[in-house]
């Protein structure tokens, strides 16, 4: 156990393969339900950093809009515009909801399999995610961003912000859970 | 030659007119003879003799420097002036060694030659008046145009009286300054030359046949010896005729004086084009300025009964109009022979050096005189008059003189800032908001319009070309806002206005900081809409029962024919009560026929063409309808309310055109989709500590304006109710759909007739104003800057893009800016709003405003430049979004932070001040008095009783008021009116109306025996108190004593009397200047309605605020922790 701490997330498979066929029986080793909760925050995760850099992806492309050199058809073209930036705008509150979800559905399992230090280091998340949606504007549809304040500069920076944030967040968490996933195949 | 001929140089400036007049008579008349054979000379005379020079002139001056417009905008200044200016300077140099070398050197020059200086200037004079003459002549052809405002005077005085002062900082004020000092280069071997024969003057008369070929000779293009020579042989020529002055024979006069008027013509060339507020007149002029820009023809006539009119008043006041005049050179040439055409290349000749420099002395010796004004201390604590008796004008920013006049006019483009810090830091540490104050689409008494295929802009941030872009040489220009040079296109070149080629510079758009253009096809994305107005009634019980039904249908009556539009121009009816009732006025029916939707769970449109009509074709069913409607549901019985549906109905019915839908709600809406609850406590209305309910409870009408905005079609919205109707979630069908909205809270038609009065007055307004169709508006600002947040009735799209469904001229918007890169390589920024719209008349329409302001360093000079009036009405902006955000107790402390932190910061700037003491710079003296003033307002009160709605409406009004009248709602204006008198009257249409000094709001000035005027804005109250003089009650109200006047008063009669008619006649003036006519109230001292009154008092101490007096001990307290 204190050897394999240290041990770095990406470099332990390379290490530890090679002890796979030495252990006792492979299929008694692997798939106790901790291992199987980290796989699937695995894949999980990898959608969520996927949503967070559509989500980083969107708030630019709405901030940045205008330092379009040609936009003139833009300021020409208002409907279409308009229909497009708040399409925009619906598919990152889509998108806000599943990540939500998502991101309570591996809290649940690691509750479910006591793994209490993956947990606490969710808990933040969980709980910011839970007041996020608390706080948000009101709406008679289910999302977080308003059309009305979205562009307000605050807002808009907030948004970026939270997005970059989020997305290292998942992109450590990702690395946790393959060393964790790898962790408690060996340990077990 | 001493000093005290300078002063006696300058009264002749009053007598001068005197002199024109002796010549005036048959100057006009040889004027109007000339002209008249002047279309026919154009062709003849040889064009480029004068256009020449001047090319020579200008390419010399882009290249020794690359800011072009101070060319052009040197010129404004008028004549007269301009003249005087450049005599001084050419003294100033002719005595400096090194004229431009250093700054210095000229300095020493104009003192020594100040003898030289002197002597020059009654000439000058004298020249200048036989041209005033021409002024006045003209004149009187004019058409009686509204007289500028006088402080237009003051760039010329400070120019005439302080050149010699001030000329060691010019390099200091900003790049233009040393930008002139090179430019005057080419100017300055003129004056040498022309020093080289002082005495040469007096003969002129003699040499002037002579000269006269000379003139011609300068047909050849290049040569700076023959210019300069020229120039030498006009200026003496100028001379002389100034000493000579009426003596010279009449020839030169009228050549003088049709130089003068030819001028005109051309400085007013603007004015063809200009278009007011009326909508035929506009049209008419857009024809003309069509034919100029296509035919080229010679000014059509009309122009010449128009071009007089900067001329008037233009020469006196500086008129920006008027000072366009140098660009007529090639105009003017034709009918005359050479003696004018040498004295007006002078003229013209020498404004791009000397007049630029000479101005630009004047507004640095005004800047240098002003700053000390803006940054004196003032001990708020002791200063008890801290407000001016006169109404607080906007700041002037701190800019040239020529810049100056070329900028945006304040009341339509203000910055918190005119002196914009150059870094985001400086910023914080000035602890004041930055952000601009908009009224975009103001009704103009002027308006250049422009007509030309096509629009010059700039190519990578697509800013249109305005007057302070710099033009690099003739074909190409340099973007103000992101510094790219652009080619100027083939079609520019050439400026219809003096059918002259090769002036991009001069064409109106780089002359007017305002401009309207005529978009071409590709500004629309369909064509054009028709103007379409529809109306959704409610015709509930309570709604009947008010009775607001008969004033709206009356009012639409009588301004059917008024209502803004044209031939395709589209109207419709929608009524509801628990259901939904439409009328098909389908032209050929023999009556309106009622259509009743139930089903209001999924509303349809019964018969989707005939509902919304033609207008001119169905006229004769809509009346029938209008007269109808009000007794049709007289006895009913409905008192529920679906307006959810109805609006839905409505969306859908004006989806496929877009345009403007007026909805009259008289309660909560209580059926169907977007029904809401009372969620106002009537116990918790007084409560100092939460305000609750200050956002929606519903998106439902938020979604719904949005899906209009997205069909350009705008939700205006009238709430007439007496009880609560959650204005907070009505409202935002018209926040975000760029729509208005108007409240009358406790409406009724027989009970409350002060709401009704004011119903009518609005709807008159409302239904007759202007209106811009499909609009969206883009702010632009010098790359750096950039917009933080929005304010106002509209939807964010972009980052810099408004989508306003319908724009309307009582619209205001507020901006917040911030510093993103700070402004070090820059001295000036620009701010560019261009507002895109279809006309009712289905034209589309950019208008663009462009503002300019300078960049400064210092934390003094921020706040020298300071516009208290923009910061208050910004921060009240941004207090609402806070009490909405956050909570009302939120922003009642962010407002006196605001003041308590700008004043520390200030305090701390100045260390040589006593940190004991309460001090504020001048330029924001007013400011703890107009935050408390905010803090006391409907909209941030606690501790008094107010009902949400007016809350609410008073946040409404905060958001889409326009400075002017979002002040008078802050801070209104107090005036005695029972002893009006003649002092300081000004005169408005043959009316006298006498200006009262403004008192300071506080119960301490009122008097028993005295009668007050308030003017809030919206609303006039006039209070007489118990002990009022009964001259004023029998003659003004016309009532014999004070016990029998009336509680309610809502009138003035038109009484026989001195008095009443100073009285009348200053409340009207007030009336005059809003677009929507104010209600009067009459309120006697023990009255119930005193309350109404006594409220706006906000310098007194209630039970639950502080007195001004506190609130300054409670910011110094705050300061000192």
């Amino acid at each position: 156990r204190a050897r394999a701490r240290p041990r770095s997330g990406p470099a332990s498979p390379a290490l530890l393969l090679p002890r796979w066929p030495r252990g006792a029986a492979l299929a008694a080793m692997a798939f106790t339900f901790a291992a199987f909760c980290y796989m699937l925050a695995l894949l999980l995760t990898a959608a969520l950093i996927f949503f967070a850099i559509w989500h980083i992806i969107a708030f630019d492309e709405l901030k940045t809009d205008y330092k379009n050199p040609i936009d003139q058809c833009n300021t020409l073209n208002p409907t279409v515009e308009k229909v497009k930036k708040i399409k925009r705008v619906k598919i990152a509150l889509k998108l806000v909801l599943p990540e939500y979800l998502i991101h309570a559905f591996f809290c649940v399992m690691f509750l479910c399999a006591a793994e209490w230090l993956t947990l606490g280091l969710n808990m933040p998340l969980l709980a910011y995610h839970i007041w996020r949606y608390m706080s948000r504007p009101v709406m008679s549809g289910p999302g977080l961003y308003d059309p009305t304040t979205i562009m307000n500069a605050d807002i808009l920076a907030y948004c970026q912000k939270e997005g970059w944030c989020k997305l290292a967040f998942y992109l450590l968490s990702f690395f946790y859970y393959l060393y964790g996933m790898i962790y408690v195949l060996v340990s077990s | 030659m001493s000093d005290t001929l300078d002063i006696l140089s300058f009264p002749l400036f009053g007598i001068s007119p005197v002199q024109n007049q002796i010549q005036f008579p048959f100057g006009y008349g040889l004027h109007l003879e000339n002209y008249s054979a002047s279309s026919g000379h154009y062709p003849q005379v040889p064009h480029e003799a004068v256009p020449s020079q001047l090319n020579n002139q200008y390419v010399a001056d882009y290249h020794s420097a690359c800011y072009s417009i101070p060319v052009q905008s040197v010129m404004t200044p008028s004549v007269g002036p301009s003249m005087l200016n450049t005599q001084q300077s050419q003294q100033l140099y002719s005595g400096a060694p090194h004229p431009v070398e250093s700054a210095g050197g000229p300095t020493q020059g104009a003192i020594s030659s100040a003898s030289h200086l002197h002597t020059s200037v009654p000439q000058s004079y004298s020249a200048l008046s036989s041209h005033y003459s021409s002024l006045t002549s003209s004149s009187v052809a004019s058409q009686g145009f509204p007289l500028s405002s006088g402080h237009y005077a003051m760039p010329t005085v400070s120019s005439a009286v302080y050149p010699n002062l001030s000329y060691p900082s010019m390099s200091i004020g900003s790049p233009y300054g040393q930008v002139f000092t090179s430019q005057s280069l080419p100017a300055v071997g003129q004056f040498e030359e022309t020093n080289a024969f002082p005495g040469q003057s007096s003969t002129v008369p003699r040499t002037l046949p002579h000269q006269v070929p000379l003139g011609y000779n300068s047909t050849s293009w290049s040569t700076s010896d023959f210019q300069s020579a020229q120039d030498n042989f006009s200026r003496n020529h100028t001379g002389s005729q100034a000493k000579a002055s009426s003596q010279i024979n009449t020839g030169i006069v009228l050549c003088m004086q049709y130089g003068g008027y030819v001028n005109n013509q051309a400085s007013s060339a603007p004015a063809p084009l200009s278009s007011s507020s009326d909508d035929e007149e506009e049209d008419e002029e857009d024809e003309e300025a069509e034919t100029n820009s296509a035919t080229s023809s010679p000014a059509p006539t009309p122009q010449t009964s128009r071009a007089p009119k900067p001329f008037g008043y233009g020469y006196p006041t500086l008129q920006p109009g008027y000072q366009n005049t140098t660009p007529s050179t090639s105009a003017m040439q034709p009918s005359n022979p050479g003696i004018t055409v040498l004295q007006c290349s002078y003229f013209f000749q020498q404004y791009p050096g000397v007049n630029q420099l000479s101005s630009t002395l004047g507004g640095l010796s005004l800047q240098h005189s002003q700053q000390p004004e803006s940054l004196r201390p003032v001990n708020l604590t002791q200063d008890r008059n801290i407000l001016p008796v006169s109404p607080v004008l906007a700041p002037v920013p701190n800019l040239n003189s020529d810049l100056r006049k070329l900028n945006c006019s304040p009341d339509s483009f203000r910055c918190t800032l005119t002196n914009i810090p150059q870094t985001q830091a400086l910023l914080n540490k000035a602890k004041l908001p930055l952000g601009l104050l908009l009224h975009p689409f103001r009704d103009l008494t002027q308006l250049p319009v422009i007509t030309s295929s096509t629009i010059v802009r700039c190519r990578s941030c697509r800013t249109y070309i305005n007057p302070f872009v710099a033009f690099i040489d003739q074909r190409r220009w340099k973007c103000n806002l992101c510094y790219r040079v652009n080619d100027v296109p083939e079609e520019f070149m050439y400026n219809p206005l003096t059918r002259s080629y090769g002036e991009p510079h001069k064409r109106p758009e780089v002359q007017n900081s305002t401009v309207e253009f005529i978009a071409s096809s590709d500004y629309m994305l369909r064509p054009p809409q028709p103007a379409v107005y529809l109306f959704v009634l409610d015709v509930s019980y309570n709604a009947v029962e008010a009775g607001y039904l008969t004033i709206v249908c009356q009012s639409l009556l009588e301004n059917l024919d008024k209502l803004p539009g044209d031939s395709r121009t589209r109207i419709g009816f929608i009524t509801f009560d628990s259901t939904v009732q439409f009328y098909n006025l389908q032209e050929g029916l023999s009556q309106p026929q009622m259509l009743i939707v139930s089903d209001i769970d999924d509303v349809f449109l019964p018969t989707p063409d005939s509902l919304l009509v033609n207008l001119h074709e169905s006229k004769e069913l809509i009346k029938d309808l209008l007269n109808a409607l009000p007794n049709m549901f007289t006895n009913t019985r409905e008192t529920h309310s679906a307006l959810g549906p109805a609006l839905q109905a409505a969306f859908k019915l004006m989806s496929p055109t877009g345009g403007r839908i007026s909805v009259f709600q008289s309660q909560l809406p209580s059926l169907g989709a977007g029904l809401l609850h009372s969620r106002e406590d009537p116990n918790q209305r007084s409560s100092t500590k939460v305000v609750q309910h200050l956002g929606p409870a519903t998106d439902f009408y938020k979604k719904l304006a949005l899906d209009c905005s997205g069909q350009q079609t705008a939700v205006d919205l009238f709430l007439l109710s007496s009880q609560y109707s959650d204005l907070a979630s009505l409202a935002c069908m018209s926040k975000y759909s760029a729509g208005c909205i108007y409240y009358y809270p406790s409406f009724h038609h027989s009970h409350n007739p002060a709401q009704s009065e004011k119903l009518q007055k609005d709807l008159k307004r409302y239904l007759t104003r202007k209106i811009g169709f499909e609009a969206v508006m883009r702010i632009r600002c010098t790359k750096g800057l950039s917009i933080h947040t929005f304010h106002g009735n509209l939807f964010v799209r972009s980052t810099d893009l408004l989508s306003l469904a319908n724009v309307n001229p009582d619209a205001g918007f507020a901006v917040q800016m911030s510093i993103e890169e700070s402004l070090t390589d820059t001295s000036l920024v620009c701010f560019q709003t261009a507002l895109l719209y279809t006309s009712s008349k289905g034209e589309r329409r950019i208008r663009v405003h462009t503002l300019c302001l300078p960049v400064v360093t210092s934390l003094a000079d921020v706040y020298a430049g300071a516009d208290v009036q923009a910061a208050v009405c910004l921060l009240a902006n941004m207090a609402v979004d806070r009490s909405v955000s956050s909570s009302l107790s939120d922003a009642r402390d962010a407002l006196v932070n605001a003041v308590v932190d700008s004043l520390s910061a200030y305090i701390s700037t100045a260390s040589n001040l006593q940190q004991s003491t309460l001090i504020a710079p001048n330029s924001l003296k007013l400011f703890p008095l107009y935050i408390l003033a905010l803090l006391k307002q409907k909209a941030f009160r606690t501790g008094t009783s107010t009902r949400l709605d007016d809350r609410i409406y008073a946040m409404c009004q905060i958001k889409s008021q326009p400075l002017v009248h979002l002040m008078k709602m802050i801070h209104p204006n107090l005036y005695r009116i029972d002893r009006l008198t003649n002092e300081g009257t000004i005169h408005v249409n043959d009316r006298v109306v006498p200006q009262p000094p403004l008192q300071k709001l506080s119960a301490e000035k009122l008097t028993r025996e005295g009668a007050f005027l308030m003017d809030c804005g919206s609303i006039f109250y006039i209070w007489i108190g118990k002990s009022c003089d009964n001259s004023f009650i029998k003659d003004v109200l016309g009532y014999p004593n004070y016990a029998s006047v009336p509680q309610k008063l809502t009138q003035l009669p038109e009484l026989d009397t001195v008095s009443s008619e100073r009285a009348r006649s200053f409340i009207s003036w007030l009336r005059d200047s809003r677009p929507l006519s104010p209600v009067l109230q009459v309120i006697k001292d023990e009255s119930p309605a005193k309350t109404d009154f006594f409220q706006h008092l906000v310098e007194d101490r209630t039970e639950a605020a502080f007195s001004y007096y506190e609130f300054l001990l409670h910011i110094q307290q705050q300061i000192c922790k």
